[in-house]
């Protein structure tokens, strides 16, 4: 008998063990249930050591069958489930869907409408990033950046609280303009909130910007090519993180965003390289002042009228042909294809999802980094897995 | 020989009474900070004023909670890892100065002591990683064996400067060597106070670290590793872990406040009669307050910054804090052997 202590080890017994000990990577489920996966996604990491030496990304986890939905319930009942894919960020989602529809419509938003349409979007991009940058926080072990960004994060779903009755999935933005016109004083509150929020913006920026442990653990972290970027579909921060100067708002403007000014922020490599972890943080900081600029702007600029096209009624029967409009998400391009048969239910209604596109590259940047890496890649990118897997 | 092992008995309830009464105070006192740096309330329901008794409940719900062990895991090592976690922590309590004449056991070598049996945590640490049966517990004890061995180094030499000023390796001998003319003659306010700063500074890193508290707390890395070396056990055998943490916390504070922080000494203590019971309480309540000012910096740290990555911590561990604490030992040694020139000439 083979009395050696590895011998217990060995799966087939009666076989000559070697005394050299032998080694094989080491395989690991980051997931489903981990907590640094954003939501229920599954990582396969195979690491030798603390070295990663492969990725593998597991989705559908919350596969909800959205797009299926779409084909089932008719065009107007459909735009609360856009709420739930990215429910970060539903009011962009609700926008997305409605342009989709619209265009397929032929029908143009009134003017009051369009604004309202871009403040709310805006106001949900300043919430999303916060919550990114927050959590993203989090995955590197600090907790009180979340706490900090919730309490701003906050005080923009009590103002939708006040506009649409609901904090999370609004429903606000629908085909033919918005749900109701902003109750009085709304505008007014808006302008409160940017006033407070350009004031702690720096404080977010000297809690995990200026914290030396936080550039240490993103700066030249899961460099993001442009070539690659470009090559996996990327989009939103992930892509201007990289160096890339897209935008849909300004380089294919929707709604009123023509009429504005903003820059687009791209990743200059702040404290490393182009493309780093710590860009895409860059990004989204910055992409928020941007915000605010905007929002001033609409502020000012927003006129008196009528905020739903009076043809659009509760029943919707779009002409039949197919449309597709893509609007920039706080995540990057959200996509819809609709296609109308000319009945009140649609034939198809596809997502192109940025989260999507965004998570599968993360895969290729874990090789060579260490563990404690894949929960500051996997933060990078910023999904919400329920836009992943719709 | 009765009489020995009935004190003997008596001393070691009263320390296991301590222990759990400052964890349970320090768990909901870590809560409270949190909620204060964050902008929270923190628990404020249970028991009513302040939501004081939520430890006590939280304590009450892990004893009754199911006694998990997975099919796979090493049955021995697994329930054995709390048990060995726990007894060094507790054996630590032994040689802390309360007070004048208030400790279990002055040993000579006290500080030795504390250093040798705090590293038997780590052997705790790595069974239960090992007998778990989950990659991330390995991954949390292996994590866990590398930082306490880098970090053993720094914190032994950052306690010598401390050890060569009073000439002693006992904590009793060191406190009452600080008493001064006014109880003022702390080791930190001392003509080597130069030497005292930085190496409590390089102390207190270490300490951070040896107790696995943040940034330095990847062994339980929860964004990581889940909950590393934890992440498998339940009920009682997990509270022994948070006990553990809590009160090798407040040791390695109390180690800095009676060798950099005059111990029991508070100003005024020259005024008080020796003996008196009066003297008994307020020097007690003076270290006391010293260690729980250390351990609020703790809890601070973990609420503010970023957790490190296992190489910048072995970096900093073998790159900075190693020579820097070798340096401050040996300038320690040189000062004290100019100051003994100077007192013979």
């Amino acid at each position: 008998m083979n009395s050696h202590p590895a011998a217990r080890f060995d799966d087939k017994p009666g076989r000559e063990v070697e005394l050299d000990v032998a080694t094989q990577d080491c395989m690991i489920h980051m997931g489903p249930q981990h907590p640094a996966t954003h939501g229920v996604m599954r990582v396969l990491l195979k690491a030798d050591g603390e070295i990663l030496a492969g990725a593998q990304t597991h989705l559908g986890y919350l596969h909800r069958c959205a797009e299926k939905i779409g084909e089932s319930v008719d065009w107007l009942q459909y735009l609360p489930y856009t709420d739930r894919y990215d429910y970060l960020a539903a009011m962009n989602n609700n926008l997305g869907y409605s342009l989709a529809v619209e265009s397929l419509l032929g029908v143009e938003v009134p003017e009051r409408a369009q604004y309202l349409r871009v403040i709310v979007a805006e106001l949900n991009r300043i919430a999303s990033h916060l919550f990114a940058v927050g959590t993203y926080g989090l995955d590197l072990g600090a907790f009180t950046p979340l706490f900090t960004a919730l309490r701003d994060r906050e005080e923009v779903l009590e103002l939708f609280e006040k506009i649409c009755g609901a904090r999370l999935t609004y429903s606000y933005v629908r085909p033919g303009g918005v749900m109701n016109d902003a109750p009085e004083g709304w505008l007014a509150s808006v302008a409160a909130f940017l006033d407070g929020f350009e004031k702690t913006w720096h404080e977010y920026w000297t809690l995990i910007a200026e914290n030396k442990i936080f550039i240490e653990r993103t700066a030249n972290i899961g460099v993001l090519s442009a070539e690659q970027a470009l090559a996996w579909g990327c989009s939103g921060p992930m892509l201007r993180g990289s160096g890339i100067d897209w935008d849909l708002r300004r380089d294919q403007p929707y709604l009123i965003y023509d009429r504005l000014e903003f820059d687009v922020i791209q990743g200059v490599g702040y404290r490393g390289q182009v493309g780093d972890c710590f860009d895409r943080t860059f990004v989204r900081m910055f992409e928020m002042v941007e915000s605010v600029r905007i929002l001033r702007q609409c502020l000012e600029q927003i006129p008196d009228g009528e905020v739903l096209h009076e043809e659009v009624g509760a029943v919707i029967r779009p002409a039949p042909g197919e449309s597709y409009v893509a609007i920039e998400n706080p995540r990057g391009e959200l996509g819809h294809y609709c296609v109308s048969d000319g009945t009140k239910i649609a034939v198809r209604v596809r997502v192109r999802s940025p989260s999507f596109c965004n998570m599968s590259v993360a895969e290729h940047l874990m090789p060579g980094a260490m563990l404690g890496d894949a929960a500051a890649i996997i933060g990078s990118v910023d999904i919400v897995v329920g836009e992943t897997d719709r | 020989m009765y009489e020995l092992l009935l004190s003997t008995a008596i001393a070691l309830a009263v320390v296991l009474a301590f222990i759990t009464v400052a964890a349970m105070f320090f768990v909901y006192a870590e809560r409270k900070v949190a909620g204060w740096i964050q902008h929270r309330v923190g628990p404020n329901r249970t028991g009513g004023f302040a939501g004081w008794a939520q430890s006590i409940a939280d304590s009450i719900k892990l004893l009754l909670k199911e006694d998990l062990i997975l099919r796979g895991a090493d049955r021995r090592l697994f329930q054995l890892a709390p048990a060995v976690v726990m007894a060094s922590a507790f054996a630590l309590f032994v040689v802390l100065p309360f007070g004048p004449g208030l400790i279990v056991a002055d040993v000579d070598l006290g500080v030795f002591l504390i250093l040798a049996i705090a590293s038997v945590t780590t052997i705790g640490v790595i069974m239960a990683g090992w007998g778990s049966y989950n990659k991330w517990s390995v991954y949390g004890a292996m994590r866990e064996a590398a930082q306490v061995a880098s970090y053993e180094i720094p914190l032994g030499l950052s306690l010598m400067p401390p050890i060569l000023y009073f000439g002693t390796f006992s904590l009793k001998a060191a406190t009452e060597a600080q008493t001064g003319s006014f109880g003022m003659g702390w080791y930190l306010f001392s003509d080597a106070f130069w030497i005292a700063i930085p190496s409590f500074l390089l102390f207190f890193v270490a300490a951070l670290a040896e107790n696995k508290r943040a940034p330095f707390d990847l062994p339980e890395a929860e964004s990581e590793l889940v909950a590393g070396f934890h992440t498998e056990y339940s009920g009682i055998r997990f509270s022994f872990f948070f006990l553990e943490e809590y009160a090798a916390m407040f040791v390695f504070s109390a180690v800095g406040a009676a060798l950099w922080l005059g111990g029991w000494n508070f100003p005024g203590i020259h005024l008080l009669e020796p003996g008196s019971t009066l003297l008994l309480v307020l020097a007690t309540a003076s270290f006391v307050l010293k260690a729980f000012f250390l351990v609020f910096i703790m809890m601070w740290v973990r609420w503010t910054v970023p957790r490190l990555r296992i190489d910048q911590v072995m970096t900093l561990g073998y790159k900075y804090l190693t020579p820097l604490s070798m340096a401050m030992a040996l300038i320690a040694a040189g000062w004290e052997y100019v100051k003994h020139l100077g007192a013979q000439a």
